[in-house]
């Protein structure tokens, strides 16, 4: 859950579609205001699904629909919840994208699906799509909720290619199952310590390290 | 008892399937907020998995209806899953809040704001999810929620140790917070994978 208050973007009627403030909503998620590493949301499945490329790809498409969807019927609704029930509105708006998501997988990429098992289903806890619920969809208009939630869901769909293609190029030395090392010719045995839940922690956390190092933030 | 061992501290939550990690992040920073939180988490996981279990059982499973009526044999209402489940979840949630806040003030005040945060804390869905996929009976089901809970607060209660430690070392300044945090998630991980293949 994010604690953060409403960030209030006022869009003015004669503003073109694409406005500079609009396109930041997009691009800002990507790298200064990534969910995952520093608005710290949604870490479980960014760390569980990523030992192969591909179901990663899938969970970030996956999450992307589903931030966008609920951000916008929220964004819709925003006027008509009472604020007290607001958390089980919001969950069981969710829940019928993520069981969108998960039909939708189980009937065009069944293997992928496999692969993902529960993760699929824990689209709903994850904290990212509850998060800019809270923080911006409830204050904000339908069209910049959108782009907020395609902002986000890229933003951790990154994060996600990013560590999954270090974890599976290091541990089984392949990427998108292409073996790489075994193509090229270079000796090369597989890191176990990649598959691990340890090696997802050690990479995100190096990931965090350097994006930091660049944009010279630091904590505390 | 060997279920209850295997998921505390073999399947653990955390280190195994990093189910909670935002919550199990964000409120790890100090030992007495951890052990709130932890409580929490097992008080919720020991109840909500059974129920959800008994929910399953009885109404979601394919040709669980059939109590009611033979008719109803072919109804499979599986995909219906998520959305009963976190409903049970969030509702319990606030039920418990409310039970608490009126029976026992001292300890919402403990708990208080803990409990909605468990609500969207990925290990009680995932335990609940878990709990089908491996087919458990109801009694396997309270070990279970049990066990996964008490790994969860077992884990958290050691971070928040270890991050305390933590504030009188020299980190380098970018790494400071989240990113050194990660990399000890992942030792602690390694340390935990010891228990793996352990019999009882």
């Amino acid at each position: 859950m994010s604690t953060q208050t409403a960030e209030v973007v006022k869009t003015e009627k004669s503003e073109p579609l694409f406005s500079k403030k609009n396109k930041k909503l997009l691009t800002d998620p990507l790298d200064s205001n990534n969910p995952i590493t520093v608005q710290v949301l949604g870490i479980c499945s960014a760390l569980a699904v990523t030992v192969q490329v591909k179901p990663a790809i899938f969970m970030a498409l996956g999450v992307t629909f589903v931030t966008t969807f609920s951000n916008l019927f929220i964004s819709l609704l925003r006027n008509t919840i009472p604020s007290r029930i607001r958390i089980i509105v919001q969950l069981s708006i969710v829940a019928t994208w993520v069981i969108v998501v998960d039909q939708f997988l189980k009937a065009f990429a069944y293997d992928v699906s496999k692969q993902l098992s529960v993760f699929v289903g824990l689209i709903i806890t994850n904290c990212i799509i509850m998060g800019r619920l809270e923080a911006f969809a409830m204050g904000n208009k339908p069209f910049p909720s959108i782009l907020d939630g395609i902002g986000n869901g890229l933003g951790y769909g990154i994060i996600l290619v990013v560590v999954s293609v270090v974890r599976e190029l290091f541990g089984s030395g392949s990427i998108l199952g292409f073996k790489l090392f075994e193509a090229t010719g270079i000796p090369f045995q597989g890191n176990g310590l990649m598959m691990l839940p340890a090696g997802a922690c050690i990479v995100l956390g190096i990931y965090i390290w350097i994006q930091r190092s660049i944009n010279g933030y630091a904590e505390e | 008892m060997e279920l209850l061992i295997r998921s505390t501290f073999v399947d653990n939550m955390i280190f195994a399937y990093f189910l909670g990690m935002c919550s199990y992040l964000a409120v790890s920073k100090k030992v007495n907020t951890a052990l709130g939180l932890g409580l929490a988490v097992v008080f919720v996981l020991t109840l909500t998995v059974p129920l959800n279990w008994l929910i399953n059982e009885y109404v979601l499973r394919p040709g669980a209806l059939s109590w009611i009526s033979p008719d109803f044999a072919t109804v499979d209402l599986s995909f219906l899953t998520f959305i009963v489940f976190i409903a049970v979840i969030s509702g319990f949630v606030q039920l418990i809040e409310m039970v608490i806040e009126r029976f026992s003030p001292a300890l919402y005040a403990a708990l208080g704001i803990f409990l909605p945060l468990i609500a969207v804390n990925c290990s009680i869905l995932g335990a609940s999810l878990f709990m089908i996929g491996r087919s458990y009976d109801f009694g396997n089901s309270i070990i279970f929620g049990f066990g996964s809970g008490l790994g969860w607060l077992l884990a958290i209660v050691a971070l928040a140790a270890i991050r305390e430690k933590m504030k009188y070392s020299n980190v380098p300044a970018p790494l400071r917070g989240l990113g050194i945090t990660f990399i000890l998630v992942g030792l602690m991980s390694l340390g935990f994978l010891g228990f793996m293949g352990m019999k009882i």
